[in-house]
């Protein structure tokens, strides 16, 4: 796959090249014209990320103009509809982060043991019937699987928890984590396969069990894009909306009891979003503070996690 | 032949156990999802099923469940999807072309690399806010279809661009030397050799792009916020809604009925989810056949 | 056991990917202490021949054999007998260097704990690294990792890995062909070393190869069919002065390859 990407890479400077060789001969009006089209085109993804840091920081910072950054950031306590109004975003952090720790509870090792399962032990009749089932689970929107969590996973968690109300982090934080292993397991399964072959025969003709070599040889191998999985899925985790609106609730609170009703920072985003907030009013931009936090936590975990891969990778 | 070796003491029969039991468990692991996907859609069609007829897709959102139906949000999808396609598939063909075709390896296209899979994992709720921002507000278009599918076409711009670039770079190199040979200009020889064998990658690729957004709520909850709608958009310029916030909306009533509503309105959802998806497999599958011929 | 009594009995050997037959009928013995060479063009089968005496075959799901080899007086291929712990004690280096991506302590380590070595890892691995002639050039930095190592130091680092857990055959799959030839002549050296306490048998294509470091040669040929058979196996000295094959002679003195 390395080889390839390289391949293509030093297939891609020869064709630029011939490109930056006929502009400087006098490219004609009409081949200039459609070298911008397509410039523009690519550029419309800087463009993007431009306008997103612009809409979220210039309304985030009509918002901290009025409450300190140091107060939203620190403060326990998030009530910026009712008085008395306090905006400490850590409640909305937490809730955030619990689910998202719940769901990686069940994702990472479900992830990792079904990546495993499919790299090394399924013969390829069964791996033919479960990676599309697996992309199946991939690709249900997050609407379904809020509508799953509150209306059987609740239940049926409610059998074992009397006293559980309806909307709670554990049941979306269980069904989050399921949504979330066919991206785990597909991602460990491709750092998995591309360990190469001598790596366990080597580990084989040692007498290593196919347990042995699996576990203690290719993992390790693999070991910096599991990470990444790991990273990006939970990135993928912390930024998920729907699932937790449906199901988690809109309690913002410090709680680390998976059983309470809770409100993460995108499930208050849409409940804002859905209620007539007045435009430039405080609590409009409450969401764009919030909106701000969001982006920068998945970005840096989306970094990290392009970095793990970057860094730790192994040249065979 | 057991001959065996004094210094060691390998426990083969007990390795070949723990072997075993784990072997267990990993099958069980891939029986969590697989199980959970049947346990889900077995849910959804029995909540759904009996509540799936003509008059549920004819007929719009009501008070009343037993005459509520899906149509303004089924005809928001569409309008909304067909603008998405419209302003997504040119941009995001053109930005494919522009990095796998025309860029220089220097550190602006390093730049926007970066920058296209990093968007990828902006989450989609952080672009509702980006197209509310930006269309509804700065460019007062109102909570309407085109504010709705711009936003989307942001979200989905760079899987479009992704898939573009990997049908791109499987066409053979020989096609472009080949046309390069006959005196072609760069232009021509995208237009006559590379795109014609690209397509068919590009369409597929754009399918499941848009298939992932026909799903998205989140980015669009932002814009259309849960509009109550009995009429079916007219153009671009009207308010819509779409068939997840139509789920999304009956999911939150606490009324049995309408939490059977919104299975039946997974159910088109999926149905429509699994056309695209079967489409774009037969495409691929048909391009794969010929091109061995 | 008797030591004159050879290590391994092959007979009418047949391998067969599915349909394909890819060894044909092979009857051959491997003398003990002895290095053993497998020679003959590519494609005649000899490195699968070579993966046969340790069941590295039994990997690939279409593999299947006939006939019978005899490790040790008993059928290698039995019911009962299981190829981990077979592959325990016939050790194999590969063509290219495979070090795993760990440290350098910790490659040597992996088969002594995995096999539940019982007395000191660290002077066992000294001990391994010493037999590969690798010691010297590593002992300041056994926490290194090996993928930092040159080509040859992998390789050397590879049979010591095999050394560690005492098995009593080795087999070579060309281990020098990616080294450079100063690389490839520490290992030859290091394979006549071994042989006074390993039965070692050695896949090669480079016959000068075979005819410096092995005491016995085995030339093997690809028939019409493309499946391989064994044209001649003797002393080294004899296949290479007087063999008793038209072909073998054609083929050492280099009519075809």
């Amino acid at each position: 796959m390395e080889t390839t990407a390289r391949g293509a890479a030093t297939v891609r400077g020869d064709r630029a090249a011939t490109g930056r060789f006929r502009r400087r001969r006098g490219a004609s009006l009409e081949s200039r014209v459609i070298w911008w089209v397509f410039f523009l085109c690519a550029m419309l993804s800087v463009l993007t990320t431009v306008a997103i840091v612009f809409s979220l920081l210039s309304q985030a910072l009509s918002f901290f103009r009025e409450v300190g950054v140091w107060e939203f950031i620190s403060g326990t306590r998030w009530t910026p509809i009712l008085k008395p109004r306090s905006y400490g975003v850590l409640p909305l952090v937490n809730g955030t982060l619990l689910v998202a720790f719940l769901a990686a509870i069940v994702a990472l090792p479900v992830g990792l043991a079904t990546a495993i399962f499919l790299a090394e032990y399924a013969p390829d009749k069964v791996r033919r019937i479960i990676k599309p089932a697996l992309e199946v689970l991939a690709g249900v929107p997050t609407v379904v699987y809020g509508y799953f969590a509150l209306t059987f996973v609740t239940p049926q968690l409610q059998r074992v928890f009397p006293d559980m109300i309806v909307f709670n982090a554990l049941s979306a934080g269980i069904v989050m984590g399921i949504m979330i292993i066919p991206m785990v397991s597909s991602l460990s399964e491709d750092a998995m396969i591309s360990v190469p072959r001598s790596l366990r025969q080597a580990a084989y003709a040692l007498g290593a069990t196919k347990l042995e070599t699996s576990v203690k040889v290719v993992v390790p191998a693999a070991l910096s894009g599991i990470v990444a999985s790991f990273i990006l899925a939970i990135s993928r985790a912390i930024g998920e909306t729907m699932l937790v609106t449906i199901a988690a609730g809109a309690t913002p609170r410090m709680t680390a009891n998976p059983l309470d009703s809770i409100q993460t920072m995108t499930a208050y985003i849409v409940q804002l979003a859905l209620g007539e907030a007045a435009h430039g009013s405080l609590e409009y931009n409450t969401i764009f503070a919030v909106g701000l936090l969001l982006f920068v936590m998945t970005l840096c975990m989306n970094l990290l996690g392009y970095w793990v891969v970057r860094r730790w990778r192994q040249a065979y | 032949m057991a001959k065996s070796k004094v210094n060691f003491d390998p426990r083969l029969a007990r390795r070949k156990m723990i072997g075993g039991v784990f072997y267990f468990v990993f099958l069980c692991a891939v029986m969590v999802g697989i199980l959970s996907l049947l346990v889900l859609l077995t849910r959804i069609l029995m909540e759904g099923l009996p509540w799936l007829s003509l008059g549920f897709l004819t007929n719009y959102p009501s008070r009343h469940p037993e005459i509520a139906g899906i149509r303004s949000a089924m005809m928001g999808t569409i309008w909304v999807m067909a603008l998405t396609a419209l302003f997504t598939v040119p941009v995001g063909v053109g930005a494919a072309i522009y990095l796998e075709e025309y860029a220089p390896k220097n550190r602006l296209t390093q730049l926007i690399e970066i920058n296209i899979s990093n968007l990828a994992g902006v989450p989609s709720i952080v672009y509702g806010l980006l197209g509310w921002a930006l269309f509804v507000q700065i460019m007062s278009m109102g909570r309407v279809v085109l504010a709705g599918a711009l936003t989307l076409s942001l979200l989905v711009l760079p899987i479009v661009i992704l898939a573009s670039r990997e049908a791109i770079r499987a066409v053979p190199n020989e096609y472009r030397l080949g046309a390069f040979a006959l005196g072609a200009d760069q232009w021509q020889v995208i237009k006559g050799a590379v795109l014609p064998s690209a397509i068919p990658g590009i369409l597929t690729g754009t399918i499941l792009a848009l298939s992932r957004a026909i799903g998205e709520a989140a980015p669009v909850i932002a814009i259309s916020a849960l509009v109550y709608l009995t009429f079916v958009p007219a153009d671009p310029f009207d308010q819509f809604t779409v068939m997840p916030i139509q789920i999304f909306n009956w999911v939150g009533r606490p009324q049995d009925d309408f939490q059977s509503l919104a299975a039946a309105g997974i159910i088109v959802l999926l149905a429509i989810l699994l056309t695209m998806n079967a489409l774009a497999v037969i495409l691929r599958n048909r391009y794969q056949t010929r091109s061995e011929d | 056991m008797n030591d004159d009594a050879p290590i391994f009995e092959v007979s009418s050997l047949s391998l067969y990917y599915d349909d394909f037959r890819a060894l044909k009928d092979i009857d051959m013995e491997i003398r003990r202490y002895a290095i053993t060479a497998l020679i003959g063009p590519s494609g005649c089968g000899k490195s699968t021949l070579l993966r046969c005496f340790n069941r590295m075959n039994d990997l690939i799901p279409t593999a299947r054999i006939e006939g019978r080899i005899l490790f040790e007086g008993s059928d290698l291929y039995h019911p009962d007998v299981d190829a981990t712990e077979i592959r325990s004690r016939i050790g194999m280096v590969f063509q290219r260097p495979n070090p795993f991506p760990k440290s350098i302590y910790d490659n040597v380590a992996f088969g002594l704990k995995i096999n539940g070595y019982r007395g000191d890892i660290d002077e066992a691995i000294e001990r391994s690294l010493r037999q590969a002639a690798l010691w010297d050039e590593v002992k300041d930095r056994l926490k290194d990792s090996a993928l930092e190592l040159s080509g040859g130091q992998q390789q050397r680092l590879c049979i010591a890995r095999a050394l560690a857990v005492e098995p009593e055959v080795i087999l070579m799959d060309e281990p020098a062909s990616a080294l450079d030839p100063i690389a490839t002549l520490a290992i030859e050296e290091l394979v006549r070393e071994l042989s006074e306490s390993y039965t070692i048998v050695i896949v090669t294509h480079n016959m000068q190869q075979a005819a410096r470091v092995s005491h016995e040669t085995a030339f093997l040929m690809a028939g019409e069919d493309r499946s391989g058979y064994l044209v001649e196996h003797g002393a080294t000295s004899q296949i290479f002065t007087t063999p008793k094959s038209e072909r073998t002679e054609a083929y050492i003195t280099g009519r075809f390859s």
